[in-house]
């Protein structure tokens, strides 16, 4: 039964799977952005940014002159009693995301348009990607006008405009954000498929942003613990290496390897890799891309390996409510 | 699958199981151009589900569909650019207007911008719906949002109109203003195939009906077919007579099957012809007063009622005979 089903979805079907993708995706843009939540959560971001961005540029006002990146430091520079910029992109980058995605198919199966929908002729693989592209887009779009902001306030209370390189390794860090905010968005859109209750759906994605954000590191720990044998260099590597499955570890070495251009290795270092480098001295950009690059293609990875995971369990939903 | 230019609809053998248990069983159906065909039958009875199939929204355990030359499993697209479906509690999204719910639509569907305006003009128009056309679709009435459907099926002109249920709560009489706009669909030459378990409502716009039960199409034909198939004599007589011994001698007369007595002298007759005037002839000729004598044609309930009813009887007699065993 369960074989002869599978083998049913295998068969061809004719006609572009992405019939019909843009118009969800202009609808669903339309929605985001015309919708209370994406205006609080944007006003929410606006602030925060703000504020952090605006007390950092005090604090490095001094340096202006000496530092190369100190447009850089306005994204790092965290002034007590506020974090850094970047730590709270950490933060509310999740909870956007998040936000955007939890109810995005449950709703449908709610409001009872779903089958309405899906009579049309489109396939529901336009659907699923046509939602997550139209919040993707949103986020890009708000984390843009970000990226603006921070430089003109660059500008304004620091007086210069970002170096060639600065301008590269923001935007670089921006892409890596998208990426970062495309898994919490998939995961949302999976516990959207997989619960008829939005509020079910908004909770387990929290749940598992919880479990990475904060008692990630304690599990790290404890599970590394039980790989005694290897002694001390091997009990940093297992933990480092359970701690990269956390899409925050990942992001977390991403920002530092972007915008903390002295970053000249990641994780563990060892006295061999230090040799012949001169300590504090940046690394070149095209060094750090390739540095990090195993960290972006993990991030993709999961997005991608979600996203199919999300896929294969709404194709296989019945579509009556 | 052969079909021919007049066949819209056809299934073979077309089978649903969900856990092991057919939901649909075995269905051959054939729906004919340009005709409104009604799907009876219980809750439960599949009916859903068989629509289902027929789009492609839910797959088949075994058997094939042929819809508008098309099949629904391989090449869902080509079927949904023709065939309008309008599902049981059709749903749309509350917070923007009717005409921007359309428009979503039209854009899925692939209709042109210009095209689409002028479509929904007029089709809201005709729906009676162009007032609160620029309204939030939140503050719809039920049966306005019924309207609103139905107005979204004929947005993309269907070859076939797909309507489950089409008048579930609504009231008596929206409901008949509703069935009047299907039937004007008929006459556009869209082939029209509707569910209900609202029997009177079939039996007045459908040109045949297919009875469900447990999944499977047991009776198929025209309203009248089904009542000379299930009710064996399609005429129904009730007398008034008062006379002696009048229920022996009304029982002997040739084309009556049954003859019940209620209370002193009411009588009701079933025959397998119009037997008015022998009836009528026999209680004068015994010495009876007749004092009224009518003739009903049986109707949907009556045949569904019936059906459901020996299907009842048949099931207790096999139990019966089981715990006997
Ligand atoms: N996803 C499912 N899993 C298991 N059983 C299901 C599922 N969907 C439907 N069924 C079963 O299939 C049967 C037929 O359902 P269907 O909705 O087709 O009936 P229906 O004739 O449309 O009934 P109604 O008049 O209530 O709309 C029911 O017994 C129902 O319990
Ligand atoms: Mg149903």
């Amino acid at each position: 039964m369960k074989l002869k089903e599978f083998k049913l979805t295998e068969r061809k079907r004719k006609g572009s799977p992405f019939t019909g993708l843009w118009t969800v995706v202009l609808k669903e843009m339309a929605d985001h952005m015309g919708g209370i939540r994406m205006r609080l959560l944007v006003g929410l971001i606006l602030l925060t940014a703000l504020g952090s961005i605006y007390s950092s540029a005090r604090a490095i006002r001094d340096a202006v002159g000496e530092d190369p990146f100190i447009i850089l430091r306005l994204f790092t520079t965290s002034t007590d009693p506020l974090p850094s910029f970047v730590s709270f992109m950490g933060f509310l980058i999740p909870l956007a995301a998040i936000t955007l995605g939890f109810d995005s198919i449950n709703s449908e199966y709610n409001k009872r348009t779903l089958s309405r929908v899906l009579s049309q002729p489109i396939y529901r693989d336009a659907l699923l990607l046509g939602k997550f592209l139209a919040a993707l887009f949103t986020l890009t779009i708000t984390l843009l006008s970000l990226w603006l902001i921070v430089i003109g306030v660059g500008l304004l209370l620091l007086g210069i405009p970002p170096s060639g390189e600065e301008v590269l390794r923001s935007l670089v860090f921006l892409v890596a954000t998208l990426a970062y905010s495309g898994i919490w968005l998939i995961v949302a859109m999976l516990f959207s498929v997989i619960f008829r209750q939005p509020a079910t759906s908004a909770l387990a994605s929290f749940a598992v942003w919880l479990l990475f954000a904060v008692f990630w590191s304690i599990i790290t720990g404890l599970i590394a613990g039980l790989f005694g044998a290897g002694g001390e260099a091997g009990r940093s590597a297992a933990e480092l290496t359970i701690s990269r499955i956390s899409p925050n570890t990942l992001y977390g070495e991403i920002t530092l390897a972007l915008l903390n251009p002295e970053t000249r290795a990641l994780g563990l270092v060892f006295f061999s890799q230090l040799q012949g480098a001169l300590l504090g001295s940046p690394l070149p950009f095209l060094l750090s891309l390739l540095l990090i690059l195993p960290h972006f293609t993990g991030l993709l990875a999961a997005v991608i390996l979600f996203f199919a995971l999300t896929y294969v369990i709404f194709q296989r939903q019945e579509i009556r409510a | 699958m052969n079909t021919n230019n007049n066949t819209v609809i056809k299934t073979e053998n077309l089978t649903k199981c969900y856990n092991e248990t057919p939901v649909v069983n075995n269905l051959n159906l054939s729906v004919y151009r340009g005709e409104v065909f009604g799907i009876l039958g219980p809750n439960g009875s599949g009916k859903t589900t068989t629509i289902l199939m027929f789009l492609g929204l839910t797959e088949p355990s075994g058997g094939k569909v042929n819809i508008v030359g098309f099949d629904p499993l391989r090449e869902p697209l080509e079927v949904k650019r023709r065939v309008g479906y309008m599902p049981d509690s059709v749903g749309f999204y509350d917070d923007i207007t009717a005409r921007a719910n359309l428009r979503y639509t039209a854009r899925l569907a692939g209709i042109e911008t210009e095209e689409t305006e002028k479509r929904t003009n007029d089709l809201l128009t005709q729906l009676e719906l162009i007032d609160v056309a620029d309204k939030k679709v939140g503050t719809f009435s039920r049966g306005m949002r019924q309207r609103l459907g139905l107005a979204e099926v004929l947005l993309k002109q269907p070859e076939v109109a797909i309507l489950d249920e089409p008048t579930t709560g609504l009231d008596p009489e929206a409901a008949q203003e509703f069935l009047r706009l299907i039937r004007g669909l008929k006459g556009k030459g869209i082939t029209i195939l509707l569910s209900s378990h609202l029997l009177h409502q079939v039996q007045a716009i459908c040109d045949r009906v297919g009875l469900f039960s447990h999944g499977r199409m047991v009776l198929e034909g025209t309203v009248e077919e089904l009542s000379s198939k299930v009710i064996g004599g399609a005429y129904d007589l009730s007398v008034e007579a008062s006379g002696n011994d009048l229920e022996e001698q009304i029982r002997k007369i040739p084309g009556v099957v049954e003859v019940e007595l209620y209370g002193e002298n009411e009588f009701h007759i079933e025959a397998k012809e119009d037997v008015r005037e022998k009836v009528a002839a026999e209680i004068v000729r015994a010495g009876g007063k007749l004092l009224s004598l009518n003739m009903k044609r049986h109707s949907l309930d009556d045949i569904y009622a019936r059906y459901f009813e020996e299907e009842r009887d048949e099931a207790q007699r096999v139990q019966a005979n089981r715990e006997k065993a």
